[in-house]
Order: C-alpha cells, then structure tokens, then sequence
C-alpha cells in the first residue's frame, strides 16, 4: 500500500473536482457523501500504509509519482517521502478530516453554499496532503501555498460580509509574508546544496558552515511564523474566525497551523544544528504561548477564546522544537488536533444550540439543555488544562520537562503559560454551561442538542482525546513511549534526555498541582462568586482594557504599515497614475489630434493650392531623378 | 534637325508655353481662366508631339495629337456645362468659393 | 539673310509671338481679353504646325480650336457677364508662390533636357507626313479602332454635357 500512496491526495483532489463541477446540481447529502467518502478513502489507504511501515524496517520511503521539473542543472521530480512522521500527520489529516466533514454536513446544512464549502474542504485536504508526503520544498511550498489559499476561500465563505472578506485577506496577505521568508529559505538551500529533496538535502547538511545553516533555518522559521501564527504574524488568527467552524476547527486548529510545525520538524537537522536558530525558536514560541494566553483571559466570544488558546498551544509546540524535543512538539501536535478540535466543534455546536450567538455573556446554564456539547467539552477543557491522565497532560509535560533541562527561564515562561491556559478555558467552560441563562427568551426556546452527524464526531474526538495519551506515555514511569520510538529514524541529531527520574517527578507533580490550583481558582471565582464577565467595555480596569483590546497590535500595525503604504498608494495614484501615465496616454491621443489637424491645413479644397503643390512634386521627382543619377 | 532648326528649340519652346500655363492655373482665381491654361498647356504638348513626329518621321506622333484634339474639345464641353451648373448654384466662379471640401 | 534662313527667321518669330500672347493671356484682367489672346496663340501654333509641314493638323487646329473650342469659351463669359471689376483676384503671395513655382519647374525640366546629345538624323527635307493623303492613311489602317473610340467619346461627351446642363424637371 505505500507504493500506491498517491491515492492519498488523489481522493480529496476527485473529490474537490466532482463537487466543483456538478456540486450545485446535486442533492446536499449527495454532495457531503462525496466529499466525506473521499476522504474515508484517504484515511483508509493511510491507515493501511501506516499499519505497513510499522511492519516494515525500512522507515525512508520515496515514490516517484512524475518527473516534474527538467531544466539543466535543476532537476525536481515530483516524489512522496512515506516515513514515520508524514505517516502520522496522513492520519491526523484525514482522520480528522473526515470527522469534520461529517460533522459539516450537520453544521451547514441549511447554508445555501453547501457544495462550494466541500469542493473547497476537499481541495484544502488536497495541499494539506501534499504537503505533508512532498519529498522536496517545493511541493512542500506548492501544498503550503495551496492551504493558504483554500484558507481565505474558506475564510471569506460568507462571502456577502465585508469584514469576513477583510479577515480572509488579513490572513492570506500575513501568511505571504511568512511565505517570502519560506522562498528565501528554499532557495538558499538550493543554493548551498545543489538540490532541495530532503532526502539529499539532510544527509549533507553536515558539511556546510554553521552560519548558512542558521540563515536556511531562520528564513524557514519565518515562513512557518507566519502559517503558524507566532509573534509578531499571528493576528489573522483570532480574525480568521470569521469562517464557518468547522473551518475554524480544522484548519485553525488540526492541520493547517501545524504545517509551520511539520515543516520544522522535517528540517530538524537544521535546527540541531544551529544554535541561534533554535534559541530563536524557542524563545519566540514562549513568549508567543505567553502573550495569546493573557489575551485569552478576558475575551468573550467563545471562538476567540480557543482561537487565542490556540496561537498559545502553538507557541508551545514551537518552545518543544527550539529545545529539540522534536517528538514531544510532534505528540503536542497530535493530542492538541484532538482536543482543540474537539473544543471547536463543540463551541459550533453551542453557537448551532443558540441560533448563532457567540457572545459568551449571553450564555449560561447550557449544562442542561445540550448534554452531549457539554460533556465533549468538558472533556476537552480538562485535556487541554493538562490534567492526568488526559491526553494533553503527557503532551504537555514532555514538552515542558525538555525545556527545564534547557533554560529555567524559558521552562518558568512556560509554566505560566499552563496556568494561563487552564484558568481561562475553564473560565469559558463555567461561563457558558454553568449559572443562569442570560440569552433572550428566543434564543431559550430553541435551545436543542445538535443532529448525530453533529455529535458523533464529538464523540469520537473526546475518546481520543481522553485516551490519546497512550501514544507517549513517560520513559520514567517505565513505560513505552510509542510517539519518541516511532519517531527516531526521523531525527537526524539524536538529543537525548539527560534529567534525573526525580527532577523529572518533581516537574510533574508541580505541573498538576498547579493546574488543579487555577482550576479551582476559577471555580471559586465564576462558580461560588458567580463573576461574570462585564457587559461593556468601560467597566474594564485599564490594564484590563488594554489586554481585552489585544495589546492594541492590530492598531500597532496599522499605523507602521497600513498607513505608510496607503500614503504611498495614494502619492503613486495621484501623481504616477492620474499625472504622469494618464499624461502620456492622453497626450499620445492629444498629439495625434494636432498632428491630425496640422495634416488637415493640406485640404484646402482650394483647386490652386492643390496644382501649386502638383508642380512642386513634379519639380521634387524630377529633381531626384537627377540627383540619384 | 528639322529644316534646319534643332529639336532642342522646340522642346524649349514647348516648355515655356506649359510653363506658363502651368502658372496660369495657379495664379489665377476665375474658373475659365484656368481652363484656357489648360488648354494652353495641352497645346504645349501637341506642338512638341507633332516635332518629334516630324524629326523621327513616324505618322503616329500626328495621329495622337489629332486624338488629343478630340479628347480636348470633349473635355471642354462638358467642362463648361459643370461650371455653368456651379455658376447657377454659387452665383460666381471663383474658385475659392468652391471650398467645400476643406479639412 | 543675317546668317539664318527663312525658316529659322519665321521659327524665331512664330515663338517670340506665341509667348507672348501666352504671357498675355495668363496677365490680362478682361478674362474676354484672355480668350482673345488664346486665339491669337492658337494661331500662331498653327504656323508651327505649317511650319513642319503638318498641313492637316494645322487646319484642324484651327477649325476645331479656335473656331469651336474658343467659340464655346465666349459664349459661356458673356453668358457669366464677366468683366474686369468683377474679376476675382489672388492674394499678392499666391500669385508670388506661383510664380516661383513655374519658374523652378521651368528650370528643373529644362536643366534635364540639357544633358541630353543632340539627335543626328537624317534630314527629310520637307516631311511628308503631314499631308492630308499620307496622316489619312495612317489613321484609318493602324489607328481605325482608336479612331471609332473617340467617336464614341465625343457622343459621350455630349450626352453629358447635355445631361449636365439641363435644368432640374420638376
């Protein structure tokens, strides 16, 4: 089955052209059946390469899928690279995927755009597969320009709203921001080595100096800066909210913000490598995780919440890579795909259950009514607080253990970034479902659990991510740590632990007593005191304000960089565009009028005039026939 | 030599007779007058037409003429009735009142 | 006599004539006074033509010319009542730029034909050409298609002109 890998990406890609072409003439079910089952099959197909290459002792496979690029000394063939680590992100992709797409076709059913919303689904899964098998940058770079761009179609859905479409640009132009960093990357890499499959790539990375390394990985890490929304490219994020949820969960969660990961981890021997790189990785996932976590603390719409928990839990993945816990970013990845998900979908359900509301003050007493949201979500809340045994408790202290041995600076930052995380995703947990109703008497009524298409997938998600932390479970405890094993071949400079069992229990007794603290915490505070949050923005203590506007970054960029280069638009519109070029295109047009008019004086319709220029042409002509002899 | 005058006497005199009634046609505004220095200059090339048939002793040269002869007075005749005609439209026939076709 | 013969004497005179009248035809301001003129040059033309012993053409000259063509021109001035006053005149600069015009092409045609040899050929005598029996027999057997052609075109002049210069039926 790994031979025939191909039909991975294959299916989604059918998949995008049936519904794009004949998804409005057919029935809705027909449509979502398609979509969905086009991925089933790619998660089918995974499943069995996967159960495959664990049989297999040969971890490095590349399939030859065409010979893409001939020209001279530039030679890129179109080849898959099957190994542990895109065999795992194939099944998140899919198997995820393929929950969400059940789950859409509950979410969107009464939406009008149904069959545009799977064609662009099944395109995204599309990249999204490419660029994870790509054994080469460049199709790496065609899948992850490829998301980018199924995110602003996704994004900007609902299309008729002004602010969605501004929010699907505001995502699309920062991603290209990042992407230049990326290009610049790839080809310095094709510069040093000649060639750019990471297969030829990795083996030589060793012989080439430390500097040119540390250039590739820092433009590298640019480009997944921007797709992973870290510091400072991170704000198209919370706006990107503005699309249907299941987009929100499956892209801003699972799988397109954790390609900048993928990516990273891939090109793993770089950042081995270069120190500075790493440093810099590290520090910018910290203070990342950090910074979004205190956004998180005061925002009210139930969407921006997880969407800034997850820029959080991405900078910590990014903290894992730059101490080169490679494995435990990737087991992040995985748990974090399930709960954040899962915490999406939910909130969909919510917003499905309340006709539409996202304002969590409007919210309350929802425990009740919608009993399988609430316990999914609860689920959910309590992985992502990193509580054991839940799947992001492991996940979580992996990354956190690597770090101590690293900096304890960075391990604190970190720490707090946990607390930060759990008060505020149970904040939103005790907001919404606990306490009175605080909705209108409309919204009351048609409070109603959602459709099995929609529940099913909770289900699902909350299993795994209750019991997905079998996959690293601690080398300490003396069990198996499945994730670090299956992942080893990948890791090109091997970085092993060097804590002792005790520092190691003492970290993780310090990670559970904290977190039960802030839980409790935050249960004395919304639940006993019944704290809710306030209804306008003037009730806000300053410092509060300044937190609940986001540190005031989008104005911060509107100012040194939107206002600048509208000034210079405007200064080129003016005087470039109005003078200089509609100059000359009316002034072409005015000279051949006055040409015109010049060459009209000869028409005098005056008959002597006309034989007194005869004879001077005969006098010209006779005169040249004289002088050419 | 044509009894004992030089072809090139003829062909001066031809020239200046064209000459001037070239210059007839574009010094002058009245329509009849320039057609007279049409036919000025016609004549001018049937005198010369006629020496060089006499030089070469070649009949055709007069027989040509003889045609010109024809064509002129065709032309002059229904030269005359379009001026009369603009004569009974425009009420004058100065030519650059006949401008109607300017710019 | 004076070292020139007869014929280069009546040449010389013939030409002097003929310019002149033409000069005068083109600078008169009674245009009836220019279609005298003209005839007189049509005249002198004739002596030419006598002069090359075109006896046939001069005639016709004369009868067709003269007797028809200038005819028709003084019907139509006094048709117009053309006079002096009410002759219009060209601007002072036109008339200049004209003049320089025939004077430049003058010079240019004559300068061209300077270059060229002097042709030596055998001299006739008196041509024979342009006897009545000779011209006639020319015309009607090399040139009789030509010659029913422009029979055509005289009918078809007239029809024209006829056409031309009637008056509006209505």
């Amino acid at each position: 089955m790994i031979k025939l890998i191909a039909l991975v990406p294959l299916f989604p890609l059918i998949g995008f052209l049936i519904n794009g072409f004949v998804g409005k003439k057919i029935s809705k079910g027909l449509s979502g059946g398609i979509a969905s089952g086009a991925i089933l099959a790619s998660f089918i197909v995974s499943v069995l390469a996967f159960i495959e290459l664990q049989g297999s002792s040969q971890k490095e496979n590349v399939i030859s899928v065409f010979s893409w690029i001939n020209s001279g000394t530039l030679q890129i063939p179109f080849q898959f690279l099957y190994d542990p680590l895109s065999s795992l992100f194939l099944l998140i992709i899919t198997g995820i995927g393929f929950l969400i797409h059940i789950y859409s076709i509950g979410y969107m059913h009464d939406d009008e755009g149904f069959s545009r919303f799977f064609t662009y689904l099944n395109l995204f899964v599309f990249f999204m597969l490419l660029l994870v098998l790509g054994n080469n940058y460049l199709i790496t770079f065609v899948g992850w320009e490829g998301v980018g761009l199924c995110s602003y179609l996704l994004i900007g859905f609902w299309y008729k709203n002004t602010a969605y479409n501004n929010a699907a640009k505001k995502a699309f132009i920062m991603n290209r921001i990042g992407d230049l960093g990326f290009l610049l990357g790839i080809i310095l890499i094709f510069v040093t080595f000649g060639s750019i499959s990471y297969t030829e790539v990795f083996d030589k990375a060793g012989t080439v100096s430390t500097s040119t390394i540390t250039a590739i990985a820092l433009l590298l890490f640019i480009g997944a800066m921007g797709k992973s929304a870290q510091l400072p490219l991170y704000t198209w994020l919370p706006d990107a909210m503005a699309g249907p949820t299941p987009v929100s969960a499956l892209i801003h969660a699972a799988t397109m913000v954790t390609a900048g990961i993928f990516m990273v981890v891939r090109s793993n021997v770089f950042y081995s490598i270069s120190e500075v790189a790493s440093q810099t990785v590290a520090i910018v996932g910290v203070l990342t995780a950090l910074f979004a976590a205190t956004i998180g603390l005061l925002q009210n719409d139930i969407k921006k919440i997880l969407a800034y928990s997850t820029v959080s839990q991405l900078g910590l993945m990014f903290l894992g890579l730059g101490v080169g816990a490679f494995s435990s970013s990737v087991f992040h990845v995985t748990t974090h795909a399930f709960f954040k998900a899962l915490l999406f979908l939910g909130a969909g359900s919510v917003i499905h259950a309340m006709g539409g509301e996202q304002d969590i003050r409007k919210m309350g007493g929802l425990s009740g009514k919608i009993k399988i949201t609430f316990i999914t979500m609860l689920l959910g809340t309590i992985a992502i607080s990193g509580l054991p045994p839940f799947s992001g408790f492991f996940s979580k202290d992996e990354i956190l253990a690597h770090t101590y041995e690293h900096s304890k600076t960075l391990w604190l930052l970190g720490m707090i970034t946990s607390i930060l995380t759990g008060f505020y995703m149970f904040r939103m947990l005790f907001i919404v479902f606990f306490g009175k109703f605080r909705g209108t008497h409309a919204q009351e009524h048609h409070l109603h659990e959602s459709p099995p298409s929609m529940t099913f997938p909770l289900i699902v998600l909350a299993a795994l991510s209750v019991i997905g932390g079998v996959l690293g479970l601690p080398e300490f405890w003396g069990l198996p740590n499945w994730m670090h094993h299956n992942l080893e071949p990948i890791i090109k400079i091997k970085n092993p632990s060097i804590l002792s069992h005790e520092t190691e229990w003492t970290l993780m007794a310090l990670a559970v007593a904290s977190a039960g603290a802030v839980i409790f915490f935050a249960y004395t505070l919304f639940m006993k005191h019944k704290v809710l949050p306030v209804e306008k923005e003037s009730q806000l203590k300053p410092w509060q304000k300044v937190i609940y506007n986001k540190y005031y970054v989008d104005e911060f960029y509107d100012m040194i960089i939107r206002k600048p280069l509208d000034a210079i638009s405007t200064t080129f519109y003016k005087f470039l565009d109005l003078q200089v070029i509609d100059g000359i295109v009316n002034g072409v047009g005015t000279a051949v009028k006055s040409i015109g008019s010049l060459v009209r004086l000869t028409q005098q319709g005056n008959i002597g005039f006309y034989v007194i220029s005869m004879v001077m042409g005969i006098v010209f002509i006779v005169l040249l026939t004289f002088l050419v002899k | 030599m044509i009894n004992g005058i030089s072809i090139n006497y003829y062909l001066l005199l031809s020239t200046v007779l064209f000459i001037i009634g070239a210059v007839g046609v574009m010094a002058r505004r009245n329509s009849i007058i320039i057609f007279m220095c049409i036919e000025l200059m016609l004549n001018a090339v049937n005198l010369l037409l006629v020496a060089f048939s006499t030089l070469h002793n070649d009949a055709a040269g007069q027989v040509f003429v003889f045609f010109i002869m024809a064509v002129a007075a065709a032309e002059v005749a229904v030269g005359l009735a379009i001026l009369s005609m603009i004569y009974r439209n425009v009420k004058s026939i100065d030519t650059d009142l006949l401008s109607n076709l300017k710019n | 006599m004076l070292g020139y013969t007869i014929t280069q004497w009546l040449f010389g005179i013939l030409s002097f004539l003929a310019i002149m009248f033409a000069l005068m035809v083109v600078f008169s301001r009674n245009p009836v006074n220019s279609v005298l003129y003209l005839v007189m040059t049509f005249f002198c033309i004739a002596g030419h033509y006598l002069l090359m012993n075109a006896q046939f053409l001069a005639i016709v000259h004369i009868v067709v010319y003269a007797g028809a063509i200038m005819v028709l021109f003084l019907f139509v001035i006094m048709l117009m009542n053309l006079n002096e006053d009410t002759e219009p005149q060209r601007t002072q600069i036109t008339k200049i730029i004209a003049g320089v015009a025939g004077g430049l092409l003058l010079f240019v045609l004559v300068g061209s034909l300077k270059g060229t040899e002097q042709l030596q050929l055998k001299s006739y005598g008196a041509s024979q050409i342009g006897l009545v029996k000779n011209l006639g027999k020319v015309l009607f057997k090399e040139f009789l298609f030509p010659f029913e052609i422009a029979s055509i075109l005289l009918l078809a002049a007239l029809v024209g002109s006829i056409m031309i210069g009637k008056k509006d039926i209505k």
